[in-house]
């Protein structure tokens, strides 16, 4: 069993560790991940720094920081539509099928190499952001926004968001023929996120404990079922004989 | 021509002795209304090189994704390195093959020696660095592990694709064309490295355009069009579509052809092809020929030459898919 499961661990890490030296080897890719998210932050500090401290009471009645959720929710689902699809036009896929590796297996590497880039572009925005705020924003505001809950909520739900987009973007690509038609269904993919974090952030839905542990708990199901549903749709004969 | 062609589909060639490495009975698969290939039968004995022939689109890309579990046939069955090809076989399956598909598709950006590392993870070979560096080694390709994939030739993408289904030590190895695109020298070195694996026991299932090669190359060959149209050694598939002939030519034709060869029990029948050159049909070539010489030196011919006409697998094949053109236009 141990050996099964270190086999296993093999291949996860195999496909693992191929994308994340592909992305390294383009440097394009990993800048074209964090230039939106970076230009995404610069109308919010605008505001922040605008924001008079006599209004700095308001804020603490809101949930701003949380409008940051957006971001792992949004920048994963470009690179993850491009997993399968794209191996697929370079012609890079076919030998990998040929190997004994599972499809749990091959979508588990492609999931996890979305995901590390990607939650370390939404942390750097995170950081970019509250360090901004912390040394720009007037004092008043810098401590009405920067509070502990939802820094909290913000490290724990950025991979639990990021994720479920990596599995959204994944059945796109895994069912796709076309690059550029699975990344464009993989942002609208993404919107449902998106609107559910921008609710949250606007305080149109209340942010509670309650809320956080259920949404976590959701998010946890959601991405357990993700990974199912992406093994069973990655299906060897569709994507080698179906056309390129 | 006789008129013989071979072994037909439904009927299954056997290897040339001992456990099969692949046995493939009435093996057929079709898209929606389109026949990829249809009651395909044969067997391949393990250490064999075995070569499939046959135009585009007769099906030989599917059999090799069949085989090699990408594709799931949809009539017929299969014994794959021992193992009965069903879905839940697959991984195991794949474990004993490997497939070098027509395209390289390696990582361009990774070098050599990652992309091999990638795939040694996949298989799960044991001490990677070793498998890796004898691979590069069967591929003379030593001295480039470090460079990236993308720098390479098509030649030694070639290569570096060969390598990497050496990895596992595959009981089976599937190449698709392993030479489509490379120029003739690349081609000769990929066409050497082969025949290096079939001495050392591997056995090859190969897909093939180049006729020549297929002959220097293998044991055995298959033609595919659809179905299996024939399969046997080349020399022994020469003699089953062709009848055996000598030519005959004298310095000036012979005044009475039909006295000289038409007394001869070892020639079956004759033609005049053009002036003073004769194409006899004989059973057995080594025995009509002392006796064809001495004939036409009775004659008093001046002979220029007596000889075999040897055909080519390349003209096995042509008459063979002609054939089909020709039903097909009927």
């Amino acid at each position: 069993m141990s050996n099964s499961m270190s086999v296993r661990t093999r291949r996860i890490r195999a496909v693992f560790r191929k994308e994340l030296r592909e992305y390294r080897r383009s440097g394009n890719i990993v800048f074209a991940m964090a230039v939106i998210p970076f230009i995404f932050l610069i109308q919010p500090l605008i505001q922040v720094f605008a924001i008079p401290s006599s209004a700095s009471a308001a804020l603490r009645h809101e949930d701003s920081l949380l409008y940051l959720l957006a971001i792992p929710a949004i920048v994963p689902a470009l690179v993850a539509a491009y997993g399968v699809v794209g191996e697929r036009q370079q012609g890079t896929l076919e030998p990998v099928l040929t190997t004994p590796v599972r499809r749990d297996e091959f979508v588990m590497g492609k999931a996890l190499a979305s995901l590390l880039p990607s939650a370390a572009v939404a942390y750097a925005v995170d950081a970019v952001f509250l360090a901004c705020v912390r040394l720009f924003a007037s004092p008043p505001v810098a401590s009405a926004l920067l509070r502990w809950p939802e820094i909290l909520a913000q490290v724990l739900f950025t991979p639990m968001i990021a994720a479920w987009s990596i599995w959204i973007g994944l059945a796109i690509s895994a069912r796709s023929t076309d690059i550029r038609v699975a990344q464009q269904l993989g942002m609208l993919a993404s919107l449902p996120t998106v609107a559910v974090t921008s609710l949250v952030a606007f305080n149109v839905i209340r942010p509670t404990l309650a809320l956080a542990l259920g949404a976590a708990a959701l998010l946890l199901v959601l991405n357990a079922a993700g990974w199912r549903l992406v093994s069973a749709l990655f299906n060897r004969e569709r994507l080698i004989a179906s056309a390129r | 021509m006789n008129g013989q062609n071979g072994t037909r589909a439904g009927q299954t060639s056997t290897a040339k002795g001992g456990a099969a490495a692949l046995s493939v009975r009435g093996l057929g698969k079709r898209f929606g209304d389109r026949v990829a290939f249809h009651d395909v039968s044969f067997e391949i004995g393990f250490g064999e090189v075995f070569g499939f022939l046959g135009p585009n689109g007769a099906g030989k890309t599917t059999i090799v994704r069949t085989l090699g579990t990408l594709i799931k046939p949809t009539s017929g069955s299969a014994t794959v390195a021992g193992i009965p090809l069903t879905p839940e076989n697959g991984a195991q399956i794949r474990q004993r093959i490997s497939v070098m598909p027509e395209w390289p598709g390696l990582y361009l950006r990774l070098s050599v020696a990652e992309n091999l590392g990638c795939f040694a993870d996949l298989y799960g070979v044991p001490d990677p660095r070793d498998r890796i560096d004898r691979a590069l080694r069967a591929v003379n390709l030593t001295d480039r592990a470090d460079s990236p994939c993308g720098t390479l030739s098509k030649g030694l993408r070639q290569r570096v694709a060969l390598a990497r289904a050496l990895l596992p030590d595959p009981q089976v190895l599937f190449l698709d064309e392993p030479t489509a695109g490379l120029d003739p020298i690349a081609a000769r070195d990929v066409h050497e490295l082969i025949a290096g694996l079939g001495r050392n026991g591997v056995t090859i299932f190969l897909t093939i355009h180049r006729l020549d090669e297929a002959e220097r190359l293998c044991d055995r060959v298959a033609i595919l069009n659809t179905t299996l149209r024939t399969i046997g050694p080349p020399d022994e598939l020469r003699d089953r579509l062709f009848a055996r002939t000598l030519a005959v030519r004298t310095l000036v034709p012979l005044a009475d052809p039909g006295w000289v060869f038409g007394t001869l029990s070892a020639v079956t029948s004759w033609h005049q092809d053009s002036s003073g050159s004769y194409l006899l049909a004989v059973s057995r070539p080594a025995v009509a020929a002392p006796a064809v010489t001495r004939a036409l030196v009775s004659a008093g011919a001046d002979v220029l030459s007596i000889s075999e006409p040897r055909h080519s697998l390349e003209d096995v094949y042509l008459e063979l898919i002609d054939d089909d053109k020709e039903a097909s236009l009927a």
